[in-house]
């Protein structure tokens, strides 16, 4: 097995078995729009609605939430700099940590997503957009997370900083993934529009961030 | 003085020394002139003398995204070529560049509330220079959230750089989407569309701002040298003291006086 595979391998499983990042995301993913009927009110129509902003921020700051366990753990424990030191790049490793990130705490936010329609009362298009949108979106969301969490890794209280860090860089990707879902929904605009620059701000992040996370990592760690 | 000459720390304090009171006679000069200009303007015809906050709003924008590019070629100076005062710059820009966008926000919003009945509007324009400003803010804190400014410097560098994808997008955000905000009528492919009675004093108070900026800039990467400096010899004095005292015994240095003994 390589040892990129192998990486993701053993993140998956941490983030499953240490009541890590991939349950307590999706539980407070579910919080998030547990509280917004209460903030809003029952207005159904308004409800649906908002729907897909509610469930695009609820997902932003879920992933947001679970980013810190990105580094700081291997970091606390040494295998960071073991990461670091090893003979695969460190660009590669932090590219496949994210993979890893995304596979356990992303994926169940985008599972979680058509019962949480239903609180929102929102119908089977308009879940179907948000699920499609956030699976393409969630990435984007890691991959650009990743740089903060690189950033704040040598912090001791790097935990809030990360998420001032990270929020700027997000709203591209929170802007499409709204628009493209409101455009599913109501819209004479075209689904494909936002949806292809959604893909596209994706893809970007999928190059750019392990580059700035490991150049951020090198920094940080010597 | 090549830019190799000037990252030795005392020439560069002694240059600056030398140039920075002309840097800010010239820079009084100009915004006077400026000012000058911008009030015998004459009034336009939709807008009234409104028009004028144009002459403080417009410069305060184009200096935002200017400090941002000058701290990205600091932010390479630090990553690529390891010029010691590179980072210098880059810390002492932040702040300067937050004023500016802060001042582009608040007199935007100010010429809005007559133009466009609101103070606020989330257009294009408005967001992405918004976004800008909590950029700024993140970058300061994380200046301030490294005890140690070399490797702060490092990180800052990685974030400045990741930043200054939205300059491309300020600049073109009133091309791209629909947006309230006007879209380009200075810098724009086929000349400037702004009347000569406007643009002259518009130019010279961009002039005159960008003057302002490296008045500031150089008075704060003065301070910045000086502030290290101070935290250097700080050090040096902590060193010295638990080394004196981590070697003697208790008795011995309770009755040494200048560990505060009788």
């Amino acid at each position: 097995m390589t040892a990129l595979a192998a990486l993701i391998r053993r993140d998956i499983r941490i983030a499953l078995r240490v009541g890590g990042g991939a349950l307590i995301g999706m539980l407070f993913f579910l919080s998030v729009i547990v509280l917004m009927p209460f903030a809003l009110g029952p207005d159904l129509p308004l409800l649906a609605r908002l729907g897909p902003a509610i469930l695009w921020l609820g997902a932003l700051l879920a992933s947001l939430l679970t980013l810190d366990r990105l580094f700081t753990a291997d970091h606390e424990d040494g295998s960071l700099d073991l990461i670091a030191m090893s003979r695969t790049p460190l660009e590669l490793s932090c590219a496949a940590k994210a993979l890893a990130h995304w596979l356990a705490a992303g994926v169940p936010l985008i599972v979680a997503t058509p019962v949480l329609g239903l609180l929102l009362n929102l119908d089977l298009t308009a879940t179907a957009a948000v699920a499609l949108t956030l699976l393409v979106g969630t990435p984007a969301l890691t991959f650009t997370g990743m740089i903060g969490a690189a950033l704040a890794v040598t912090l001791h209280r790097g935990g809030l900083l990360l998420a001032v860090l990270v929020l700027p860089l997000s709203v591209p990707i929170l802007i499409f993934g709204v628009a493209a879902s409101e455009a599913a929904i109501t819209g004479p605009l075209s689904f494909g529009a936002p949806f292809s620059i959604l893909c596209a701000v994706s893809l970007i992040s999928l190059v750019i961030g392990p580059f700035a996370a490991a150049a951020s990592l090198r920094q940080g760690l010597d | 003085m090549t830019l190799t000459e000037l990252a030795n720390p005392t020439k560069f304090l002694a240059l600056t020394a030398r140039v920075l009171p002309w840097l800010i006679a010239a820079t009084a000069a100009l915004l006077l002139i400026g000012l000058y200009q911008s009030l015998t303007a004459p009034d336009d015809y939709q807008q009234g003398a409104t028009v004028k906050i144009m002459f403080i709003h417009v410069p305060n924008a184009w200096l935002s995204m200017f400090v941002w590019a000058v701290m990205s070629a600091a932010a390479l100076g630090t990553l690529v070529w390891r010029h010691p005062l590179a980072d210098v710059a880059a810390k002492a820009a932040a702040p300067i560049g937050a004023a500016f966008t802060f001042c582009a926000l608040v007199t935007g919003s100010l010429w809005g509330r007559p133009m466009w009945g609101t103070y606020w509007e989330w257009d294009a324009r408005l967001t992405s220079v918004l976004i800008l400003f909590l950029m700024y803010l993140g970058l300061i804190a994380l200046w301030r959230a490294v005890e140690d400014p070399s490797r702060a410097a490092r990180a800052a560098a990685v974030l400045t750089l990741v930043g200054a994808i939205n300059l491309p997008i300020i600049k073109f955000s009133v091309d791209w989407w629909n947006t309230l905000h006007q879209p380009a009528s200075v810098m724009r492919l086929g000349g400037s569309t702004l009347d000569r009675a406007y643009l002259v004093p518009l130019l010279v108070m961009a002039v005159a701002f960008t003057l302002l900026f490296l008045t500031l800039h150089l008075a704060a990467m003065r301070n910045e040298i000086l502030r290290r400096r101070v935290r250097a010899l700080q050090m040096m004095q902590a060193n010295a003291f638990s080394g004196e005292v981590g070697t003697g015994s208790r008795e011995e240095n309770a009755s040494n006086p200048r560990f505060g003994a009788a």
